[in-house]
């Protein structure tokens, strides 16, 4: 039986969005991410304890309070929705990228604190050897930095996209649950437990999201061994 | 030529010098916690001064009072620094080029092929530094620095971290740097042997204060310089020029007041060598010594004396050209009734000079 058989179209289709949004959640806060983190783990500025807070907040506060949050500053009336709608057509409001925006926010923390933890390993008499060979802080940061941080980087990636993959909370609450629309493998696992008979799909949706889960875990060890073995100059 | 006049608060004192480093190697010499690294972080830019001015070649890198703030990666100043700090993720190769990349000069293979052939890293470049020695790590750091093309180089202790079988393998490699590269070179050690084998100007810093500076033979042995050089590290240079070889592994070296007997076979005849003669290492005797198994004996004369708070006397001898230290009790000194002027002896054993203490004069 191929798995196209072996899942109905519901299943499938939410197991097609949610790695979707999950892919696009990790690629899009992977940037931002590696900058938050740089300036904590380097910056010396003077609101750099509320930068830290802002940015742990998705992990502390209800799920549900934080997709409520997004729904008044994204939704197509907040003041970024509406701003982004308006000016470039840009709505997430019950679209899939709502949900992939939902996911980010929700594993912006944990891929932060991968990465800060990995900059903060790196030692900083290396970058000044940078600067003193002629980098600019740029150029320190691109050619000495990053390269020691990547098993960092990879690490807090896999970490966000199994989060992403299991955000169920704030993407509910910020873009409902529309099936081919927002409906993610948890949203789908919710909404076949509440109709008679669904608990089949529900539970291949489970084992689906077990195989997906213990893969990345798997493919980050692998990939973090590797990368820390090149680095590491054997 | 570099300038530095410097005023930084440290804990617990003042840093507050202000040198000339001309061509060729500046020791700065000091004990742990004298100020010397921060001297040479504010050179290169990774600290930055309270008060003072740097600048090489009349360009100014710092100059607190007219704000001007050169950032490290503009300096074109190459440093060396103790751990090596090499890149673990680049090959040594890689490691060797990276200055190179921001310097904006365009490739040079024959450049290239020459720093690396002065300092015998041919075999290593594709290595990751992971997988090299101690001393290896610094020759390839040296190699790095000079590969950046820089107008200055800056070198932290780079071999207190390696034991002294790897000392004194790198320490040809450092005067040969000084001898061919036309770059200046600033030298941080506290180890006088060091300092004595390749200097051509010396520093000494003092709870952060400059206390002697001038040229190497001429600071090395000067009685007054001793308490801060420590009395059982201080010593002389003398210059000579290798004789021959004798038969029974000895080497005659003759210098300016007579001939020397070195252990073990030096440099061809012919080649100019530079000698440290410890002070401790120094006997003294008014009539030239018969039946004494000690080789070499210089007719000297005693150019000046330091009494020091112990039972010690430093001397200070002029045997022809040459200055030499000697270190002997304050008896004996009265015994011998030594005052500047008084014609003597100055007897060392060939033994006491160590392979470490002959180096190329610079």
């Amino acid at each position: 039986m191929a798995p196209m058989d072996w899942l109905g179209p519901a299943e499938w289709n939410a197991l097609a969005l949610s790695l979707r949004v999950s892919f696009w959640a990790t690629l899009v806060s992977l940037p931002p991410g590696i900058l938050v983190a740089h300036a904590l783990a380097r910056g010396n500025f003077p609101g750099r304890q509320l930068l830290n807070g802002i940015v742990h907040l998705p992990l502390i506060l209800p799920p549900v309070v934080t997709g409520y949050l997004l729904l008044l500053t994204f939704g197509t009336r907040g003041p970024i929705g509406g701003f982004l709608n308006e000016t470039f057509g840009i709505v997430f409001a019950f679209r899939w990228t709502g949900a992939a925006l939902a996911a980010g926010v929700m594993a912006f923390p944990l891929m932060v604190r991968a990465i800060r933890l990995s900059i903060e390993a790196v030692d900083p008499k290396l970058e000044q050897a940078g600067a003193t060979l002629g980098a600019s802080r740029v150029w320190v940061f691109l050619t000495v930095t990053l390269p020691l941080i990547l098993p960092g980087i990879i690490a807090g990636s896999i970490l966000a996209f199994a989060k992403a993959m299991g955000e169920f909370g704030a993407t509910i609450t910020f873009v409902s649950n529309i099936p081919g629309q927002t409906q993610t493998v948890p949203s789908a696992i919710y909404a076949f437990l509440q109709v008679p008979g669904g608990e089949s799909s529900a539970l291949r949706l489970v084992l689906i999201s077990v195989a997906v889960a213990m893969t990345a875990l798997l493919v980050s060890e692998l990939v973090a061994t590797r990368v820390a073995r090149r680095i590491g100059g054997r | 030529m570099l300038h530095v006049s410097l005023r930084h608060a440290l804990s617990g004192f003042t840093l507050d010098v202000d040198f000339t480093a001309p061509a060729g190697v500046t020791a700065l010499f000091g004990r742990s916690g004298s100020g010397k690294t921060t001297v040479v972080n504010a050179v290169a830019g990774l600290l930055q001064p309270e008060q003072g001015r740097v600048a090489i070649n009349g360009g100014d890198l710092v100059d607190t009072a007219r704000r001007i703030w050169v950032p490290p990666h503009k300096r074109r100043v190459g440093y060396v620094f103790q751990e090596g700090r090499l890149f673990p993720h680049l090959t040594v190769r890689q490691n060797l080029t990276y200055g190179r990349w921001f310097s904006g000069a365009a490739r040079d293979a024959a450049e290239f092929d020459r720093v690396v052939s002065l300092l015998g890293i041919g075999g290593l470049l594709g290595r990751h530094p992971g997988a090299l020695s101690g001393g290896e790590k610094q020759r390839v750091a040296i190699g790095r620095a000079l590969l950046s093309r820089p107008r200055l180089l800056l070198m932290d202790e780079p071999l207190a971290a390696l034991d002294e079988a790897r000392k004194s393998e790198i320490l040809p490699y450092l005067e040969r740097i000084r001898d061919e590269e036309d770059v200046p070179i600033l030298y941080v050690s506290h180890s006088i042997a060091e300092v004595a084998r390749l200097a051509t100007t010396v520093v000494v810093l003092d709870g952060g204060r400059v206390v002697r500076a001038g040229p190497a033979a001429d600071v090395l042995s000067d009685p007054e310089a001793v308490p801060a050089f420590g009395v059982r590290q201080a010593g002389s240079v003398l210059t000579g020029r290798v004789v021959r070889h004798h038969p029974d592994d000895l080497t005659e070296v003759a210098v300016s007041a007579g001939s020397l007997f070195l252990p073990g076979r030096l440099a061809e005849p012919g080649t100019v060598v530079r000698i440290r003669i410890e002070a401790q290492d120094v006997m003294l005797a008014r009539s030239r010594p018969q039946d004494i198994s000690a080789l070499n004996i210089l007719p000297a004369t005693v150019s000046a004396l330091r009494r020091g708070e112990g039972p010690g006397v430093v001397v200070q001898l002029q045997a022809g050209e040459d200055r030499i230290l000697a270190r002997i009790t304050r008896r004996s000194a009265d015994a011998l009734g030594l005052e500047p002027g008084t014609l003597c002896f100055a007897i060392t054993k060939t033994v006491s000079v160590a392979p470490v203490d002959i180096g190329t004069p610079g």
